[in-house]
């Protein structure tokens, strides 16, 4: 996501790092470049004028253009610009001092309400609360059974009494159900609608005096385009939006959207939505974001989503079997393993400082079924041969091809990577090793408590 | 009622809101909206101007900057407006509807991304075929998303159309095989095909919507007739990316711009339409079955203009 973005905004900071005396006409071609690349990503149009208008009247100016960096100082100044265009706040939800905490999510039609409430539900567990989901979109068809069926798939609890048509008696029903049961947060899911739709928009009004959430999350689709801000400012004049869920982020949309709801709401993006599963929501990092707009990869989120996938047993386990040199063909089935679940391999390879242009150009030619092969391979192996890989002979490797449905060369390269990857294994144990004995810790990694070496 | 006057309905709710006056009118079953406000006109005298409203309206920097360039010679007679809708006319009308040919029935495929009202056009289009005479068979081939299917069983049941379900899990293109053997066996004339919506980066949905393409191909000569890509009129610069996307896999024939009763102008299908050739078929300007209406470039381009809107 933001890839061809921050593609864009990199060619227009090139333009500046040409330059060794920064003119006021330079920095007017980078800005055009910008404007353009802002424009193209759906950012609102006045949005984007005001924007480049604050960066003008910061760059052109003497202390600047005068500076022995004056590129990196324009780019600082596009850094600090667009963060605060996305505001700052903390990312998530938080909890509210309100037992049950009430949450409302609003939006247009199609932004995705419904996927987004069991989501959050989910996300919530996942926090060791306990989310009580209602849905009270009584005018489209099917849409309670939608938000039935996705809730029941999460195991998350639904409110569908079916004697409540009213929107307010369902939310006042969750409400109170909650609280004599022990639920901590009920989610309420709200019909689409347009925010021109003077009576549905008067419902949500009803809706907001009876049940007086604490937090009311406009959800919108990361693929609209200039109207986004007319739509969300509606809702936040009339109910007051504390958060927003940017959907549907696992296109290629550049998401402008986000830039121009947060600008004009002025509330932060809370979480965005990145994929069909229902685990795909995550936790919104303004800043995180910005550094990947700009190129500079998104070391944390990284570090994340390493943490989300292995345990800190298995890491202590892997460390030491490198230091004492004994990874096995075994080990490297489980690594790719954690790295498949990580996630797909370009969206990972974007994270990583200076990958970003990459990854776009990785995402056609990085072949998603190689590490399915090579896990395929692993598994064909017996017992013996993943623990002792030299036992591995050609008449062995020819039964490894044939039972994953590979050939001999590819089995042939699979264990060469191996050996090699040992041989660099053994290198990084004996440096660990000898660090150990020195007690002393490296300086430059930023290691954090717990962190895995994964 | 005009498309236009329908949109007009749609932005004088805006405007009456403001005014606080809402006189409503109930006339034949339809919510209509009186009528009663001189439409002042957008400022659109500079070039600059018109850069921001085609810009404002989604149409994208890279068509608007051909627009503008398209009518920068001709605006000596000072009438830049007029110049500029000629042109806009122009784009939009040279794309046609290819000629539909091949067996009965004629199938039409309806795909999309998520949310942008699939489900809610295959049941107008229902409506639309069966007040024209046709006799439509409606189709769920989305066996993904939870209840789509009993989303779309409603419609039917409203519209009065003949319904085939797939269970939740199987294989959509068996669901369009039944579907299209129903419509033959019973002598329907149109099979609407709802598919599951997909994000058009998603390889593996869409080479299963170009599965359901030669399953149809093989059931009905010519099939599938018409393919119709629904877009979300709030949609921004992604539209055309979706649209080459489903171009690929599947071949568009037409485009469906859904929610235009809201404040966006979907201006992205003027530029895949200048761009791909691929033109608008039917708006939907409002939240009632009949609220789907076959596309006018001379309505639209008027529209776009429409302050406040």
């Amino acid at each position: 996501m933001f890839a061809s973005l921050s593609e864009r905004l990199q060619t227009a900071f090139a333009v500046v790092r040409r330059e060794t005396r920064l003119t006021p006409e330079a920095v007017e071609t980078a800005l055009r470049e910008i404007r353009l690349a802002l424009l193209e990503a759906d950012v609102n149009f006045k949005v984007v004028k005001a924007f480049i208008d604050r960066v003008r009247d910061r760059a052109v100016n003497r202390a600047v253009l005068e500076s022995l960096t004056p590129a990196q100082q324009v780019v600082a100044i596009v850094r600090d610009e667009l963060r605060t265009l996305l505001g700052d706040g903390p990312a998530g939800l938080t909890a509210s001092r309100q037992r049950p905490q009430v949450v409302l999510l609003l939006g247009l039609q199609g932004a995705g309400k419904t996927t987004t409430t069991v989501k959050l539900a989910r996300w919530l567990t996942g926090q060791g609360r306990h989310p009580l989901v209602v849905s009270t979109d009584m005018r489209r068809p099917a849409a309670i059974e939608q938000l039935n069926a996705l809730a029941h798939e999460a195991g998350i609890r639904v409110h569908d009494p079916a004697r409540d048509t009213a929107v307010v008696a369902r939310a006042e029903g969750a409400v109170e159900l909650a609280r004599s049961m022990g639920f901590d947060v009920v989610l309420i899911d709200t019909a689409g609608r347009l925010h021109i739709d003077d009576d549905l928009m008067g419902e949500l009004e009803a809706l907001k005096t009876a049940v007086q959430p604490s937090d009311l999350l406009y959800v919108a689709d990361a693929m609209t385009g200039q109207d986004a801000i007319k739509s969300a400012g509606e809702f936040n004049r009339r109910l007051g939006i504390s958060g927003v869920v940017l959907t549907k982020m696992d296109g290629d949309a550049r998401g402008g959207a986000a830039l121009s709801v947060a600008s004009v709401v002025g509330v932060p993006i809370s979480f965005v939505g990145d994929g069909e599963r229902l685990d795909d929501l995550q936790p919104f990092h303004p800043d995180r974001l910005v550094s990947r707009m700009l190129g500079m990869g998104d070391v944390l989120s990284l570090v994340e989503k390493a943490e989300q996938v292995v345990s800190r047993e298995d890491a202590t386990r892997l460390e030491r079997k490198i230091r004492g040199n004994d990874f096995t063909l075994q080990d490297m089935r489980d690594q790719l393993e954690t790295v498949k679940r990580m996630g797909p391999l370009d969206r990972l390879a974007e994270l990583i400082p200076g990958m970003g242009q990459m990854a776009s150009r990785m995402s056609g030619e990085v072949d998603p079924h190689a590490l399915v092969r090579t896990m395929a391979i692993i598994d064909s192996m017996t017992r013996r041969e993943r623990v002792r890989y030299q036992v591995i002979d050609g008449s062995r490797r020819r039964r490894i091809a044939r039972g994953s449905g590979t050939t001999v060369q590819d089995v042939n390269r699979l264990v060469k990577q191996f050996v090699e990857m040992r041989r660099m294994l053994k290198t990084v144990g004996a440096a660990s090793r000898s660090r150990k004995k020195k007690g002393r810790r490296r300086r430059g990694i930023p290691t954090r408590p717990g962190m895995p070496v994964a | 009622m005009s498309f236009l006057e329908r949109l007009r309905a749609g932005l004088r709710r805006t405007t009456d809101q403001l005014v606080g006056r809402f006189d409503r009118l109930d006339a034949g079953g339809a919510t209509r909206v009186t009528v009663g406000q001189a439409t002042a006109t957008v400022s659109i005298d500079t070039l600059d101007s018109l850069e921001e409203i085609l810009i404002e309206a989604d149409i994208g920097v890279s068509a608007a900057m051909r627009l503008i360039e398209a009518v920068r010679d001709q605006t000596d007679d000072a009438d830049l407006r007029s110049v500029v809708k000629r042109e806009l006319r122009r784009l939009l009308e040279a794309a046609t509807p290819a000629p539909v040919r091949g067996g009965r029935p004629r199938v039409v495929l309806v795909v999309g991304v998520n949310g942008t009202g699939k489900t809610t056009t295959v049941g107008r289009l229902a409506r639309l075929l069966t007040l024209s005479g046709e006799r439509p068979v409606i189709c769920a081939a989305d066996t993904f998303r939870a209840a789509a299917v009993e989303q779309l069983e409603v419609w039917a049941t409203r519209v009065g159309a003949d319904f085939v379900r797939a269970r939740p899990g199987t294989d959509p293109a068996a669901v369009v095989f039944d579907a299209i053997s129903a419509g033959k066996a019973r002598g329907r004339d149109v099979v609407l095909v709802d598919t599951a919506g997909r994000l058009h980066t998603r390889t593996n949905l869409m080479s299963e919507l170009d599965k359901i393409r030669r399953v149809a191909a093989r059931a009905v000569d010519g099939a599938p007739h018409e393919t119709l890509l629904v877009l979300d009129a709030t949609v921004g610069q992604n539209g055309l990316a979706q649209a080459r996307a489903f171009l690929e896999s599947v071949g568009v024939t037409g485009i469906v711009l859904t929610k235009l009763d809201g404040t966006a102008k979907g201006g992205i299908a003027v530029a895949i339409t200048a761009e791909l050739g691929v033109p608008i078929r039917y708006v939907g300007v409002g939240e009632q079955l009949d609220d789907l209406v076959p596309f006018s470039a001379a309505e639209y381009v008027e529209a776009l203009f429409e302050p406040a809107w």
